[in-house]
């Protein structure tokens, strides 16, 4: 891929690499010693505050990308970089996950015996962030997303979209510049999967948050900035 | 190492399991301090045995144990007379038995013997000790489980003796012994002219070296050893300690597999949790950190709760009449220093394995099947 060459994701605008949240350039992966091909020459760009959408069924190789994009696999062959740093590598997978990016799971991923407030304590523990300054961020954040009085709510006593707005809380604690979003209105009703989604695009329109959001669900694809289809381990611009 | 701060809010979490652990390392803790705090008890009490009033002891070389040493009259003489010595006080052991109480342990000594002049008398005196024939004379502890009073007959060794004295020493081992005259005694044992040890007391402390190179240039049978070098040395004090450390070990070692299986079974149970930690950006390292954390916390309060465990049995089993002088509760700082580091080093390696396997969860792999 050249500098300022255009790939789906980009919206057809030339934009230099050093100016994007993340890029894939052809990636590929599989599983199962290579029977199993998942992405199959995958390439993308996210700008900052964009939102994108991985559109596809269920076992096109949505989840596979972001969790390469996350430093959470590594691809089989094909570049790919996040926030300036290369998920291929060790070092940079762990900046990463600390500093630059935010993860929310289509089960939300809490610790359901701990209080919403000690989930959000988890990644400001890892970065080794004093406990005031954390805590502080927490009021901010919960009391953006309405959780305020649920503080000292343990996880299991929580509804789905106010697990999955707590999610979306830890996600920011460290001010990520890019949230990489699983399915995250998969497991909830109609109107709940419609707040948390608004949420997101809050996130990537008021805080220049950039997000890539994997669904199945056409309607929330279509309000992101962009849709890349993914079938069969290809994406596609729509 | 402020992602520690999660060590105490897991072992609260998994309290259960968290307990099975700590009482694992506490059995083990009060089981090794235990044994170890009665057998260097019954050595102290040995060992003072020897050294009463004493500087050095002198006895036969290459003697398995004291009880065949033989050290002739001659050699007390001889020793007696070097210029270093102050006092020399022979001393023979013997083990008799009487109906009922097939050990017992027997002091043939010397009237002037230091023991009989520490000892509290219950009845009879110092005065009194060999001045009359067929006479012997108890420690309190022996004189309550042979049910015996001054002035009555007892059987002891199919011979009748007749109770000149009761006294009653610290010593938990004199207190349980029958005393005689030396001579008697050697005659009893069949052991006529013979001592099994000699107590030696030096003018001078520093006159330790010439002492010992006079005692053995003229009796190269005989070995003259300063008491901290003969308790350093002495085969079964040895063996008595490589047996209490290899007990509380074994003890320990089963506290740590306990613990083992309680970190092992908490990463196996936690393989979802430590694959969002390792999401939220916590390194390999981190999470083997709270593993070994979590382990060495189990471990602390293991220790603290089996010290105090072992304390209680140990003040109980001092109170008890029949273990008088038998168990020291003072605690050596060796004895303290070796259970911490053996408690932590058996938490520490059980928190390997699950620490290790735990470090190696693949976030992606973990969390793929929601």
């Amino acid at each position: 891929m050249n500098d300022t060459s255009p790939t789906p994701g980009n919206g057809g605008a030339k934009l230099r690499k050093n100016d994007l949240v993340a890029w894939a350039d052809e990636v590929w992966k599989s599983y199962d010693g290579g029977r199993i091909g998942v992405l199959q020459g995958a390439s993308l760009e996210v700008r900052p505050g964009q939102m994108v959408a991985l559109w596809g069924p269920s076992g096109s190789g949505k989840s596979t990308l972001l969790h390469l994009l996350g430093g959470l696999d590594v691809p089989d062959r094909g570049d790919l970089s996040v926030c300036g740093l290369d998920p291929r590598k060790e070092a940079d997978r762990l900046m990463l996950r600390r500093k630059h990016l935010g993860f929310v799971f289509q089960l939300h991923n809490l610790i359901p015996d701990l209080t919403v407030e000690e989930n959000l304590h988890v990644p400001a523990l890892a970065v080794g962030r004093p406990r005031g300054e954390s805590a502080e961020r927490i009021r901010e954040l919960t009391e953006k997303v309405g959780l305020g009085h649920r503080l000292g709510h343990r996880i299991q006593d929580l509804s789905g979209g106010e697990r999955q707005r707590t999610a979306i809380c830890r996600a920011l604690m460290n001010s990520p510049g890019l949230i990489l979003a699983d399915e995250p209105t998969g497991s909830l009703d109609e109107k709940t999967g419609e707040t948390v989604f608004a949420l997101l695009r809050s996130l990537a329109e008021r805080e220049g948050i950039a997000v890539v959001l994997a669904t199945h669900e056409r309607r929330f694809a279509e309000a992101c900035n962009h849709i890349l289809r993914v079938r069969e381990g290809r994406l596609s611009e729509v | 190492m402020r992602f520690l701060r999660l060590v105490p809010t897991n072992l609260r979490r998994h309290r259960i399991r968290a307990l099975i652990g700590v009482a694992g390392i506490a059995f083990g803790v009060a089981a090794m301090l235990t044994i170890l705090a009665i057998v260097t008890g019954a050595i102290g009490m040995f060992e003072r045995i020897l050294a009463t009033d004493s500087h050095f002891l002198v006895f036969e070389r290459n003697v398995s144990d004291l009880f065949f040493s033989s050290v002739s009259t001659e050699q007390v003489a001889a020793v007696r007379a070097l210029p270093q010595v102050d006092t020399a006080h022979p001393l023979l052991f013997g083990i008799v038995s009487s109906p009922g109480h097939p050990i017992i342990t027997c002091f043939g000594v010397e009237p002037d013997d230091p023991r009989l002049a520490k000892a509290e008398w219950r009845s009879g005196s110092r005065a009194e000790f060999g001045a009359k024939p067929g006479e012997i004379f108890l420690g309190s502890r022996a004189a309550e489980f042979l049910g015996a009073q001054a002035g009555e007959e007892i059987e002891i060794g199919r011979a009748h003796f007749r109770v000149g004295g009761i006294f009653k020493t610290e010593n938990g081992f004199e207190d349980g012994g029958v005393f005689l005259p030396l001579a008697a005694a050697q005659e009893f044992f069949h052991r006529e002219g013979l001592s099994s040890v000699v107590a030696v007391k030096l003018r001078h402390r520093d006159q330790g070296g010439a002492f010992k190179a006079a005692v053995e240039a003229k009796y190269p049978g005989l070995i003259a050893l300063e008491n901290r070098e003969f308790n350093q040395s002495y085969t079964q004090f040895r063996i008595l300690h490589f047996t209490a450390w290899a007990v509380g070990i074994c003890a320990f070692l089963l506290g740590g597999l306990g613990v083992a299986n309680t970190m092992l079974l908490s990463v196996f149970s936690r393989i979802r949790e430590i694959a969002i930690l390792r999401v939220c950006g916590f390194s390999s390292r981190q999470v083997a950190a709270l593993i070994f954390t979590e382990a060495a916390s189990i471990a602390a309060a293991g220790l603290a709760i089996g010290f105090l465990i072992g304390l209680v049995v140990l003040v109980s089993l001092q109170n008890v009449p029949q273990f008088h002088g038998y168990i020291q509760v003072t605690i050596q700082p060796g004895i303290v220093v070796g259970i911490i580091g053996t408690a932590l080093l058996t938490a520490i390696a059980g928190a390997v394995y699950p620490a290790q396997y735990a470090s190696r969860i693949q976030p992606a792999e973990a969390l793929r099947y929601e």
